[in-house]
């Protein structure tokens, strides 16, 4: 029985390995779409077409994209990055500390966002049909429904403009001790959380419903069973799965929720580094930042289909 | 086939009221209504703006509401109503068009697939999963990138991010039709792949895709506008809304309108889209 669980875990992690494959094609493709001529755009107008020709061979640039794909694979699986074309540094130097900040600002709102949704979201699904619920359900239907960077502006005029409790944009380079660090980190958080609870809410709501809806569930509320004890003794330990499942997947839509934040706080996390990087069109650090955040992408959702897959009873 | 209905209910948050058959309920109605007025100042935009787009007509910058300038003015002293009511030509015009070009590929894609089975179908499942496992938000960034932006290039950008999406959709309701009886009696009598697709199935299957065709145009529009306000999208002279906040997000600090109501508008029709899919009637929603 537990060849089965194994079977289809490790299937689950060759088809990630093989998503994987497929996306660095398509960043590496995407990337080399560029209709100008990377060595022009970098020496400038003014080049003489020796210099230019020069720098075509140093970047290896004359090969087939073919063997540049594979060049630049090998590279990554050995950690060389590459070097950035807007200031020459290593692509790795430049994302290290970033990387660090991005995952601090993730952790912080992961630290938040699951025990409030989880709450609400269990709860909400406890007294379905209720005022509360139909509150929690607008709720998380408007936030899903508008823009992040419209629940990061309203964030600031709630809390900046009009409660005056924070600075309207935070600057991470002034960072003088621990209040410091809380005006940096509240708003982004604030914003990230609203964004991630709204999924995770929902998801959740909908995996415990999913299970009140089942017959043992009924067998139980039949044979006179407290509503929170259906919920909380049968229902809950069987959405359990799903309910990690839906966590796990909602934390994945941190990542399309941080280029915005990232962006309109100015917090220097890799993100933003992406950004500025498409503004400068550097495209090493481009690939290397889109390959980090595809590979923590499909880290979350093949965890979650793991998940999934282990809490399965029928499978044990 | 229970099985999806079940699913896309409890997805759906269903209000009460969708038991009425035909009949709207009143949000349904309103929601309706937000979006055919959308759909007509996006139409009759050019006749009903007050002032030229492109024209400094206040001499404060970031002005306040104020019966000269409804909505007030922008950080150039432009009148902020009339770049929204422009505005919306741009939002609701390349979402629609990539919605329509997303839909009509993934679901065609995810009849074929369900049709004819086999490799074809791992095949095209395991390469659109594959797109569907690259963040939204980040393939943008990363096509725009390489190709730059311009309006052609948004709206394929757009509808190849929401392809794997409708085309997981489709298939899955397709799968559950192509299992019907009918469908075998079909196959017996040796009709072609074609008409099989056309007839037997997309009947069956076209209410849940257009309601999933709605939920597909307000991803359309969040990321339309979340690439615009990373200045990634619609390019200056032209702005939608999206770029309508970015242009202004000075004015935050000041809480000025001309930041404050671009994101409304944008807010309005998504909500009205979502209000309206939940609640359709049901037999427009579940017919298969």
């Amino acid at each position: 029985m537990n060849n089965r669980v194994l079977s289809l875990v490790l299937s689950r992690l060759l088809i990630a390995l093989i998503t994987l494959v497929i996306v660095s094609f398509a960043v590496f493709f995407a990337t080399t779409l560029l209709p100008g001529d990377t060595a022009t755009i970098l020496l400038g107008q003014a080049a003489t077409p020796e210099a230019v020709e020069g720098l075509r061979k140093a970047m290896h640039l004359d090969e087939p994209a073919v063997f540049r794909f594979l060049r630049w694979i090998v590279g990554l699986v050995q950690g060389d990055l590459g070097t950035s074309y807007a200031n020459e540094m290593p692509v790795a130097d430049l994302i290290a500390g970033r990387f660090v900040n991005t995952l601090k600002l993730a952790g912080v709102t992961a630290l938040f966002s699951v025990p409030i949704a989880l709450t609400l979201g269990i709860s909400a699904a406890m007294l379905r049909g209720s005022l509360y619920d139909r509150a929690v359900t607008v709720l998380t239907i408007g936030v899903i429904s508008v823009p992040e960077f419209m629940i990061a502006t309203s964030a600031v005029l709630v809390f900046a403009v009009y409660l005056k409790w924070l600075p309207a944009l935070s600057f991470a380079n002034e960072v003088h001790g621990l209040a410091d660090m809380l005006r940096i980190y509240a708003m982004p958080v604030i914003t990230l959380t609203f964004v991630i609870s709204a999924q995770m809410i929902r998801m959740t709501r909908a995996a415990v419903i999913e299970t009140l809806n089942t017959p043992y569930v009924e067998m139980a509320l039949l044979k006179g069973a407290s509503r929170p004890r259906i919920v909380l003794r049968h229902a809950l330990p069987n959405a359990l799965g799903p309910i990690v499942n839906a966590v796990a997947l909602s934390l994945s839509y941190l990542l399309g929720g941080v280029i915005i934040v990232e962006t309109i706080f100015n917090y220097p996390g890799i993100a933003k580094l992406m950004v500025d990087a498409v503004a400068t069109r550097d495209l090493p650090l481009i690939q290397s930042c889109a390959m980090i955040f595809c590979l923590g992408y499909l880290l979350l959702i093949t965890t979650a289909d793991i998940i999934a897959i282990l809490s399965n009873p029928r499978l044990r | 086939m229970t099985m999806t209905t079940s699913s896309t209910s409890t997805t759906t948050t269903r209000t009460s009221g969708s038991r009425l058959g035909y009949r709207f309920n009143v949000i349904g109605i309103i929601g309706l209504s937000v979006i055919l007025c959308w759909a007509l100042v996006a139409i009759f935009a050019p006749l009903i703006i007050p002032y030229p787009v492109g024209e400094i007509v206040d001499l404060d910058y970031f002005g306040p509401m104020s019966s000269d300038f409804w909505l007030g003015s922008d950080y150039l002293g432009r009148d902020m109503l009339s770049r929204i009511l422009m505005g919306a030509r741009y939002t609701v015009g390349i979402s629609l068009a990539a919605v329509t070009i997303a839909c009509f590929s993934g679901v065609v894609l995810g009849m074929i697939a369900a049709v004819a089975g086999g490799w074809l179908d791992t095949l095209l499942s395991r390469f659109l999963d594959a797109l569907n496992s690259i963040p939204s938000k980040l393939f943008g960034l990363v096509v725009v990138a390489a190709v730059g932006s311009s309006i052609p290039v948004l709206i394929l950008t757009l509808s190849v991010i929401y392809i794997p999406g409708a085309y997981r959709f489709a298939r899955a309701l397709a799968v559950n039709i192509n299992a019907m009886d009918f469908i075998t009696v079909a196959r017996i009598r040796g009709e072609s792949t074609l008409y099989l697709i056309r007839s037997e199935i997309l009947p069956n299957i076209a209410g849940p895709v257009l309601a999933d065709l709605g939920i597909r145009f307000v991803f359309i529009v969040l990321l339309l506008s979340g690439l615009s306000f990373l200045g990634l999208g619609v390019q200056p002279p032209y702005a939608d809304w999206g770029a309508l906040v970015r242009e202004n997000i000075g004015g935050l600090p000041f809480g000025a309108p001309a930041v404050i109501f671009p994101s409304l508008a944008i807010a309005s029709l998504t909500i009205s889209v979502n209000l309206l899919i939940d609640n359709l009637p049901q037999k427009i929603r579940d017919r298969a």
